[in-house]
């Protein structure tokens, strides 16, 4: 199993859209490879026929009824918006400057 | 009086309400009290809502008064730890991101308290989103423990456990994922359950793990966990996993447990969580623990779990991939912080988001976000979370052939009693291992509880017993929780908690 790189990290925390500093990959990529390191031996573990488990109960998927009930107002939706206009929440532009 | 009522236990209040004896004003004033006398040095509460108390304290008394009581514990107040959404009162989960929020719903958990009559007295500390073991990962600063301030209360829910600890709340809420009720449980000499999954709903706790968090009980005695679980759990159409049957007679259990009669009880001792690893004063408190079980005529035998080895390395790949794709959702577009990144004209949505997140996590929540996002990136997904979920399968199958064998399993809840504040902060491994005891019943979604077994002779400080039981098969932790409480408190003269030291009170 590879050990984690520095380069890896920045990779992973762009991809999780994080900005890290230098400084914090420097703490934070060591530690992650250390952690790494601890849970490795979980290769060898369970053999191919082993089912695997994602719910320690069985699930099955749950409906509702199709009726109308209560929901969040707009007003109460929106009350813990960073930044609000015209009843709807406002976000920074999400397309390139060319576009 | 005053004092009195905030030494007395959940059951107690209850019992004294009814009997016409005290308010409940009284005893939320009492406690709020408590709480400003004490909580400048344990920071147990991040927020403390005393005129909503004091309203919904007034609303009970009005209601007894009246004939209409709404439950067993009307009118007796609790705390609620940060990660439950509140309506109208702030929810952080410990963490900057969410500073100032306050959700416009409240979670199942908190509807249930609130119609059953409990006083919210505030919202408790916590690791940033539960990521933790010693609520040290708080971006608004530690939690200390009563028995000794310089050391760590547990964690998450340090901040619920030292607020029960230190006589701020008869009784608290915490969630856990990994132990987060439990462990703090065992480092502060306090009772904590975590419910089969699905027995309490999940509807409004702000997700770690989906798969592993539970919400449950953190209280002084086990006859008030069971008061309060009764309270808070069964069915909810809200949350998809929880489980649509009643709960079972939890409350009838611990009183029945109380006689300190065990048997017919059947108890298995796991071979695995014990020996290397736990300190000294942990073993000898934990076999003292069996023996009195024998001596109350439980038949104790060894039971082995050989996958045990591997639910910490199981759960350090589960629980980050499902935090990394959970917190997600905090991405300043809709509530929550929002920072614009230095030097940037005009940001776009996703540099606006990358600046945000990196501002508002903490270190340890960026750990797992970036462990998980690896182990669920393509090219290692089948060697981490697909053998992560295959070991899982395989703990599930140790708990059901150990409990061919015995009703309950039992081990100490943690390996060590409370670490010094600052010791394992920057050696995450090391902080992990906190959690080696606690953490295969989330694996399997069984219930546990952890009461204190009394304190280690190396440090005087407490020591934690947990009792496993199957799924669904809760009234068991009550049962065996209760007798064994009954045997221990009969052996110390009293509960443990009067051995803590007292508090310095400064005057509000």
């Amino acid at each position: 199993m590879p050990d984690i790189t520095r380069e890896e990290v920045a990779h992973l925390a762009d991809l999780a859209r994080i900005d890290l500093s230098d400084a914090e990959l420097d703490h934070l990529a060591p530690q992650l490879a250390v952690i790494l390191d601890s849970v490795k031996s979980i290769n060898e573990v369970a053999a191919d026929d082993v089912p695997p488990t994602s719910h320690a109960l069985p699930l099955t998927n749950v409906f509702r009824a199709d009726v109308v009930r209560p929901g969040l107002t707009a007003e109460e939706a929106l009350a813990g918006a960073p930044e609000v206009e015209q009843q709807r929440f406002s976000v920074p532009r999400i397309l390139g400057e060319e576009a | 009086m005053s004092s009195d009522l905030t030494r007395r236990t959940a059951a107690e209040l209850a019992d004294a309400l009814a009997a016409g004896e005290t308010t409940s004003v009284e005893i939320t004033s009492a406690y709020l009290d408590r709480i400003a006398a004490v909580d400048g040095d344990v920071h147990a509460f991040l927020h403390v809502d005393a005129e909503g108390a004091l309203a919904a304290a007034r609303e009970a008394d009005e209601r007894r008064a009246a004939g209409s009581v709404r439950s067993a514990l009307d009118g007796v107040p609790v705390a609620v730890k940060d990660v439950l959404t509140t309506k109208g009162l702030p929810t952080t989960c410990g963490s900057k991101i969410l500073e100032g929020w306050v959700p416009p719903y409240d979670a199942t958990v908190v509807a249930r308290l609130r119609e059953a009559g409990l006083p919210i007295l505030g919202k408790t500390n916590m690791d940033e989103f539960a990521m933790g073991s010693s609520t040290e990962h708080s971006a608004y600063g530690p939690t200390h423990n009563p028995w000794d301030l310089d050391r760590i209360p547990g964690g998450s829910g340090g901040g619920s456990a030292a607020a029960v600890a230190a006589f701020e709340a008869p009784l608290a809420i915490g969630t856990d994922t990994g132990g987060s009720i439990r462990q703090p449980g065992a480092v502060t000499g306090t009772v904590g359950v975590k419910p089969t999954f699905g027995g309490v709903s999940r509807f409004g706790l702000v997700a770690m793990a989906n798969s592993l968090d539970q919400a449950g009980p953190v209280t002084r005695t086990v006859l008030d966990s069971a008061l309060l679980h009764e309270v808070i759990g069964g069915y909810d159409p809200q949350d998809s996993t929880s489980i649509d049957q009643p709960l079972p007679a939890l409350v009838a259990a611990a009183r029945q447990g109380a006689s300190g009669d065990m048997s017919g009880v059947r108890v298995g001792v796991i071979k695995e969580l014990g020996g290397d690893g736990y300190q000294a004063g942990v073993r000898a408190r934990f076999d003292e623990a069996v023996q009195l079980l024998v001596e109350a005529g439980a038949e104790v035998v060894e039971v082995s779990c050989p996958s045990f080895v591997h639910a910490l390395a199981a759960y350090y790949l589960i629980m980050p991939s499902e935090a990394s794709s959970n917190l997600a959702k905090f991405d300043a577009m809709r509530y929550g912080l929002r920072v614009l990144p230095d030097g940037v004209e005009n940001p776009s949505a996703e540099e606006v988001m990358r600046a945000t997140r990196d501002a508002g996590f903490g270190d340890e929540v960026k750990r797992r976000i970036i462990l998980g996002t690896y182990a669920l990136s393509s090219g290692y997904y089948d060697a981490y979370y697909g053998q992560a979920q295959k070991v899982r399968t395989l703990i599930s199958r140790d708990f059901a052939a150990a409990f061919e064998q015995a009703d309950v399993l039992v081990s100490p809840t943690a390996p060590t009693t409370a670490f010094r504040i600052g010791e394992k902060l920057d050696d995450p491994v090391s902080m992990y291992l906190n959690d080696i005891a606690t953490i295969p019943a989330n694996l399997a979604g069984v219930p546990g509880i952890s009461l204190p077994s009394g304190l280690a002779d190396e440090d005087g400080l407490p020591a934690g017993f947990q009792i496993l039981a199957p799924a669904l098969a809760d009234d068991r932790l009550y049962r065996v929780g209760a007798a064994l409480e009954t045997l221990l408190t009969t052996r110390w003269g009293g509960p443990l908690l009067a051995q803590a030291p007292e508090l310095k009170e400064v005057s509000a």
